[in-house]
C-alpha cells in the first residue's frame, strides 16, 4: 500500500501545484502582467487537450490491437492544422467578431440566432461528450488500479468507484473555481489555460520518458526495439484503406467540432497569429506524442504477460520494471491528460448548457423581470456552476452504469463520430451563404439519429439498449434497417459504416434543406457576416482588449441625455467607485448602468451598439445592427404615421375650408340670386300695379291713354310669366331633373325652325347660312337644342348693332365634334363681360330688351345636358357664340 | 309752378307711371335713366326732391345718394328711394347713406304721392 499512499500524496501535490499555477496565471492576467501568458506556445500547448488519457494510454493499446491505425488519430488534426489553417483562422475570426461562446453558439448565431438549433447542438454535444468524460474517469481509476494490482490483486475494486468519485469531485471544484471566475464566457480563462499548458508539458515529458526507458532501458536500444517491432504482430497488421480514410477524416472533423477543442482554439484564442505558430508546433507536438507509441506497444506485447491490458502498458511497463518514480511520472501524465480534458470539456459544455438551456428557461419563467434588478449575473454564474457539476456528474454516472467495460479507444471514436455531425452545419455556415437554419436542423437531425442508431446505441453491447433482434434483422424486421448494414451496405466496418451513412445523409439533408428553404433576413445577414468575415472585421480589439474611454462615453452621453443629467450620472458613478471628482472607471457595472440609462433615450440596441463602439471599439454585431435597424424602423414608422396623420389633418382642414368657401359662395350666390329674382319680379309687378291703379283711380283718362296703359300691363304680365317660365326651366335643368326627349332630325331643319321662332322674318336681322354644310342628322333632344338656337338668334336680333345687322351661322367639324358658330357683325361683347354672360341675370349692355338675363344661363345648362357646350368666341368682329355637339353621322346626300 | 322732382329710374314703364301720377298732382317732373351722369343732372336741375332707383346702369343708387349727401350745393335735397330689392340690408345701406325715405317696389301710387308731399315742405 506504500506506493498507493505515495501516489495519492504526489497526486495531491500535483493538484495543489496546478491550483497554484492557475491562480498565479489568473492573478497575473488580472493585473495586466504576464505577457508570456499570451504566448503562441501556451496556445499551442492548450490545444494538446486533444490528446486525452485516451491518447496517452489508449494509443498504445490501439497500436497493440490494430497496428498503425492509431496514427490516423494524429493525422486528422495534423492535416487540419497544416492544410486547413485558413479554415481555423476563419473560425477564430468569426468567434471573435461575433463574440461566440461555444460551438452551439456559433452554429445558432450563424443560422439566425436560432435557440432551437443551439439546444439541439448542446444536447448532441452533451450526449457525445459524456462518454468521453467517463473515459477520462475510467482511465484515472484504471491507472490507479494498476498500481494497487501490483501491491495486492483484488483489493482495488471497491476503491475504483470511490477513486472516480473523488476525481470527479476534485475536477468539478477546480473547474468551478477557475472556469467561472467571470461571467463573460468570451473572457479568457488564463488560469485554466495555463494549467492545461503545464499539463501538456507533463504528459509529453511523461510519455517521452517512458518511451526512452522502454527503448533504451527495457529493449536495449533502437535496433533491438525495431527487431521486436518486426517480430510483433504490429508489423503484420494491415489497415484497410477505407478505415484509414474514414478515421483520418473523423479525427479531423472531431478536431474542428469537439466542444473542448472549440473552447481552447476559438474562445480562448488571444490572437489570430497564434494559429501560425500552432500550425507547425501542434503537429510537432502530436508527432512527439506518437513517437514512442509503437515501441511501447511492441515491447509491452513482448514483455508483459498474455492478457495484460495494452491500454495500460505506459504505466505497467515501468511498474513491472520496478521504476516506481517513472511509473508515477507516467501516472501524472495520464492524470494530466484526463483532468485537462474534463476541465475544458466541462467549461465548454456548461457554457452551452447554461447559455442555451438554463438561462432561456429561467428568463422565461421569471419573465425577464430580474434583468432590471441586475442579478442576472448571479443567476448565470450559478447556472454555469451547476452545469459544470452536472456535466461531470453525468460522466461519472455513465462510468458507473457502463462499468468501464469497453475499450478506451472505442468510446473515443464513438464520441468523435457524434460531434463530427456538427461538421456540415459548421463548414456550410462558414463557407456557404445559402446554408439555412432548416438545412442545419435537418442535417444535424439526420446525422444525430443515424449516429445513435448505427453506433451509439449498439455500442452499449447487444441487448443493453438495443435488442439483439434489431441488430440482426433490422428495425421492425426490415433487413435494410439493420444498424450495422444500413441500406444493404453489408460487410463494412461498423464504425466506417456509421460514419459513412451519418455524414453522407447529414450533408445531404443539410444541402437539400438549405436549397429548399428560404433564409430569414437575420440568417442572410449572419450568413454574409460569417462567410465574408474577413471583409469586415479587424484582427485587433475585443471587449477585454481595449480600455474604455470615459471621456468619450461622457461626450456621447451628454449628447444623448443632455449635459446636466449625464454629468450627474457620471459623478454618482465616480463617487461609488471612490473616485469623487474624477471620471468613473468604465467598469462593467458602470457600463451596464450607462447602457440602461441610454437605452431609455435611444433604445436598447442602439445604446448597446454605441457603447460597444467606444468600449474597445468592438465590432458591432449583425444582431446589434439588426436591432438598431428595427428601432430606427419603428421610430420612422411612428414618425411617418404622425406625419401621415398631420397630412391627413391638413387635408381635412383644407377640404373643410374649401367646403366652407363653397358654401359661403353658394350662400352669396343664393342671396344674389334671390335678390336678383326679387328685383326681376318686382320690376314688372311695379309697372303693373302702378298702371292698374292709374286706370282704377283716374277717371279722366283718354281712350288712347287707357289703351296704352292696358298694353303696358299686358306686356309686363307676359314678361313676368316668361321670367317665371325661365326660372322654372333653369331650376329643372340645374337640378338634373330634366327628361330629354330624344328625336332624330336634320340640323338644317332645326335652324330653320329656330329662325322662325326667333322672329327673324319680321325683323331687320339678316341670317347667312351654308345649307350644304348643315347636312347633319342629329339624334338628340331637338326641342332643347332648338331652344338654344332660338336664344342665340334672338339675342342677335335684340343686341346686334351692325348696319344692317347680319348673323352668320357656320357649321363645321372641329376635332371630331360638330360645331355651329353664331357670329354677328355688331360691336360684340366687351371682354370684361365675356366671363359672366353665361351667369344668371347678367345682361349685356345697359339697355333692356325684355330679357331677364337667364337666356344664356339656360343655354349653357341645356348644352351640358346634351353632352355639348356653348361658349363665347372671343376675337371675332361681333358677338360670336359657338355651340358644340358630339359628332354624329353625316347624311350622304342632302 | 309746382316744385321740381327729379326721377332717376331706368325702367321706362315705371318712369311713365310715376311721371303721370306726380304731374297730375302738380309737380314738375324731370327724368333721367342712367347712373353715369346722374350727379351732373342733379346739380344741373337742383330739384326740390329726388326719386332714386337703387339699381341703375352705370352707378348704383346708393353711390349716387352718397355723392348727393356729400355735395355742398344739393346735399340737403330730400331723397326718396324706390327699390325692387326688398331686403333689410338694402334699407340699412340706404339709411346709412342718408336717405330721406325708402320704399320698395311695387308701391301704391297714393303712398308715393303722400311721401313726395311730406318730403317737400312747401
Amino acid at each position: 500500500m506504500a506506493i498507493l499512499n505515495v501516489l495519492a500524496l504526489v497526486c495531491l501535490l500535483y493538484v495543489v501545484f496546478l491550483f497554484t499555477v492557475a491562480f498565479a496565471a489568473d492573478r497575473a492576467a488580472r493585473h495586466g502582467r504576464g505577457k508570456w501568458l499570451r504566448s503562441p506556445y501556451v496556445y499551442t500547448l492548450s490545444l494538446s487537450i486533444y490528446c486525452t488519457a485516451w491518447t496517452f494510454y489508449g494509443a498504445v493499446g490501439f497500436a497493440a490491437r490494430s497496428g498503425l491505425e492509431y496514427v490516423t488519430i494524429y493525422l486528422g488534426p495534423t492535416l487540419v492544422m497544416i492544410g486547413w489553417w485558413w479554415t481555423l483562422r476563419k473560425m477564430v475570426r468569426v468567434g471573435r467578431s461575433q463574440r461566440i461562446t461555444s460551438i452551439a453558439d456559433l452554429i445558432s448565431s450563424r443560422y439566425g440566432k436560432s435557440n432551437l438549433l443551439a439546444v439541439f447542438v448542446t444536447i448532441l454535444a452533451v450526449i457525445g461528450v459524456t462518454p468521453y468524460i467517463a473515459l477520462q474517469l475510467q482511465s484515472v481509476t484504471l491507472s490507479f488500479a494498476a498500481f494497487s494490482e501490483t501491491e495486492q490483486a483484488g483489493a482495488a475494486l471497491p476503491d475504483m468507484q470511490s477513486t472516480a468519485l473523488w476525481v470527479a469531485m476534485g475536477l468539478t471544484l477546480f473547474t468551478i473555481l477557475f472556469g467561472t471566475r467571470n461571467l463573460d464566457a468570451n473572457e479568457r480563462h488564463h488560469g485554466v489555460v495555463m494549467a492545461i499548458a503545464v499539463e501538456a508539458v507533463v504528459k509529453l515529458c511523461a510519455l517521452l520518458a517512458v518511451g526512452v526507458f522502454v527503448v533504451w532501458g527495457l529493449s536495449g536500444g533502437v535496433s533491438e526495439t525495431l527487431a521486436r517491432i518486426d517480430a510483433s504482430e504490429i508489423a503484420r497488421f494491415e489497415v484497410p484503406g477505407s478505415r484509414w480514410i474514414g478515421l483520418t477524416m473523423l479525427s479531423a472533423a472531431a478536431f474542428l467540432c469537439l466542444p473542448r477543442m472549440f473552447q481552447v482554439m476559438v474562445v480562448e484564442n488571444e490572437d489570430e497569429d497564434h494559429l501560425r505558430t500552432a500550425a507547425w508546433a501542434f503537429p510537432a507536438y502530436l508527432m512527439l506524442m506518437s513517437l514512442f507509441v509503437v515501441p511501447i506497444a511492441a515491447v509491452g506485447l513482448d514483455v508483459m504477460p498474455i492478457g495484460a491490458n495494452p491500454d495500460l502498458f505506459v504505466l505497467t511497463l515501468p511498474l513491472m520494471a520496478g521504476h516506481d518514480g517513472l511509473a508515477i511520472l507516467s501516472f501524472l501524465g495520464g492524470f494530466s491528460s484526463a483532468t485537462s480534458m474534463v476541465i475544458v470539456a466541462a467549461i465548454a459544455l456548461s457554457t452551452m448548457v447554461s447559455n442555451h438551456m438554463v438561462m432561456p428557461i429561467w428568463l422565461h419563467f421569471t419573465g425577464g423581470s430580474a434583468v432590471i434588478s441586475g442579478d442576472v449575473r448571479q443567476v448565470a454564474l450559478l447556472a454555469r456552476r451547476l452545469s459544470i457539476a452536472g456535466v461531470v456528474f453525468l460522466g461519472y454516472l455513465y462510468f458507473r452504469v457502463t462499468g468501464g467495460g469497453a475499450a478506451l479507444a472505442a468510446i473515443g471514436l464513438i464520441s468523435f463520430a457524434g460531434v463530427a455531425q456538427f461538421l456540415p452545419a459548421l463548414m456550410g455556415g462558414l463557407f456557404w451563404r445559402g446554408a439555412t437554419r432548416t438545412g442545419a436542423l435537418a442535417g444535424l437531425g439526420v446525422g444525430f439519429v443515424l449516429w445513435q442508431y448505427c453506433l451509439f446505441l449498439p455500442s452499449f453491447g447487444p441487448s443493453m439498449i438495443m435488442p439483439q433482434t434489431v441488430l440482426d434483422h433490422g428495425l421492425f424486421g426490415l433487413s435494410w434497417l439493420r444498424p450495422q448494414a444500413l441500406f444493404g451496405a453489408q460487410d463494412m466496418d461498423p464504425l466506417v459504416h456509421a460514419i459513412m451513412w451519418s455524414m453522407l445523409l447529414n450533408t445531404g439533408a443539410f444541402v437539400l434543406g438549405s436549397l429548399l428553404s428560404f433564409p430569414q433576413p437575420i440568417e442572410r445577414l449572419q450568413g454574409a457576416q460569417f462567410v465574408n468575415v474577413f471583409d469586415h472585421s479587424s484582427t485587433t480589439g475585443g471587449w477585454s482588449g481595449g480600455m474604455a474611454q470615459s471621456e468619450d462615453l461622457l461626450i456621447m452621453s451628454q449628447r444623448i441625455m443632455g449635459a446636466t443629467e449625464a454629468q450627474a450620472l457620471f459623478a454618482t458613478a465616480a463617487r461609488r467607485q471612490g473616485l469623487a471628482g474624477y471620471l468613473p472607471e468604465p467598469s462593467p457595472d458602470f457600463l451596464q448602468e450607462l447602457e440602461r440609462e441610454l437605452s431609455g433615450s435611444v433604445g436598447a440596441a442602439t445604446a448597446h451598439a454605441m457603447i460597444s463602439q467606444i468600449v474597445g471599439g468592438a465590432a458591432v454585431s449583425v444582431e446589434d445592427l439588426m436591432a438598431v435597424a428595427d428601432e430606427t424602423a419603428q421610430i420612422m414608422e411612428y414618425s411617418s404615421q404622425l406625419e401621415a396623420q398631420s397630412q391627413e389633418l391638413a387635408r381635412t382642414a383644407r377640404q373643410l375650408r374649401q367646403a366652407n368657401e363653397k358654401l359661403t359662395q353658394i350662400s352669396v350666390q343664393k342671396d344674389g340670386f334671390l335678390s336678383q329674382i326679387s328685383h326681376e319680379l318686382r320690376t314688372p309687378m311695379t309697372s303693373i300695379r302702378a298702371f292698374s291703379e292709374i286706370l282704377r283711380d283716374t277717371s279722366d283718362l283718354t281712350a288712347e291713354e287707357k289703351s296704352k296703359y292696358s298694353s303696358i300691363i299686358h306686356d309686363e304680365a307676359v314678361r313676368l310669366t316668361r321670367l317665371l317660365d325661365d326660372l322654372l326651366d333653369l331650376s329643372v335643368l340645374e337640378n338634373g331633373q330634366v327628361v330629354l326627349n330624344t328625336q332624330t332630325g336634320l340640323l338644317s331643319d332645326l335652324l330653320d325652325r329656330a329662325e322662325r321662332a326667333a322672329g327673324v322674318q319680321v325683323g331687320t336681322l339678316k341670317v347667312e347660312r351654308e345649307r350644304a354644310a348643315e347636312a347633319f342628322e342629329l339624334t338628340t333632344d331637338l326641342d332643347r337644342l332648338a331652344q338654344v338656337f332660338i336664344n342665340l338668334i334672338a339675342n342677335a336680333r335684340k343686341y346686334c348693332d351692325g348696319d344692317p345687322p347680319i348673323l352668320s351661322i357656320r357649321t363645321h367639324e372641329v376635332e371630331g365634334r360638330l360645331v355651329i358658330d353664331f357670329t354677328d357683325n355688331g360691336s360684340g361683347i366687351p371682354s370684361e363681360k365675356q366671363a359672366v354672360i353665361f351667369e344668371k341675370f347678367s345682361r349685356i349692355g345697359e339697355t333692356k330688351a325684355g330679357g331677364a338675363g337667364l337666356g344664356l344661363a339656360i343655354c349653357r345648362e341645356i348644352m351640358t345636358r346634351l353632352d355639348g357646350s356653348v361658349s363665347y368666341l372671343p376675337g371675332q368682329k361681333g358677338a360670336a357664340f359657338r355651340v358644340s355637339l358630339p359628332l354624329q353621322r353625316r347624311m350622304a346626300a342632302q | 309752378m309746382g316744385k321740381k322732382v327729379l326721377l332717376i329710374e331706368d325702367e321706362p314703364n315705371i318712369i311713365e307711371a310715376v311721371s303721370f301720377i306726380l304731374s297730375r298732382d302738380g309737380w314738375e317732373v324731370k327724368t333721367h335713366s342712367n347712373g353715369h351722369d346722374a350727379m351732373e343732372v342733379v346739380r344741373l336741375r337742383a330739384p326740390d326732391l329726388i326719386i332714386l332707383d337703387a339699381m341703375l346702369p352705370g352707378k348704383s343708387g346708393f353711390d349716387i345718394l352718397t355723392e348727393i349727401r356729400s355735395d355742398a350745393a344739393v346735399g340737403e335735397t330730400p331723397v326718396l328711394m324706390l327699390t325692387a330689392r326688398g331686403q333689410s340690408k338694402d334699407r340699412e345701406m340706404a339709411e346709412r347713406a342718408g336717405v330721406s325715405q325708402y320704399m320698395t317696389k311695387p308701391f301704391s301710387n297714393a303712398d308715393v304721392l303722400a311721401a313726395v308731399r311730406a318730403l317737400v315742405t312747401p
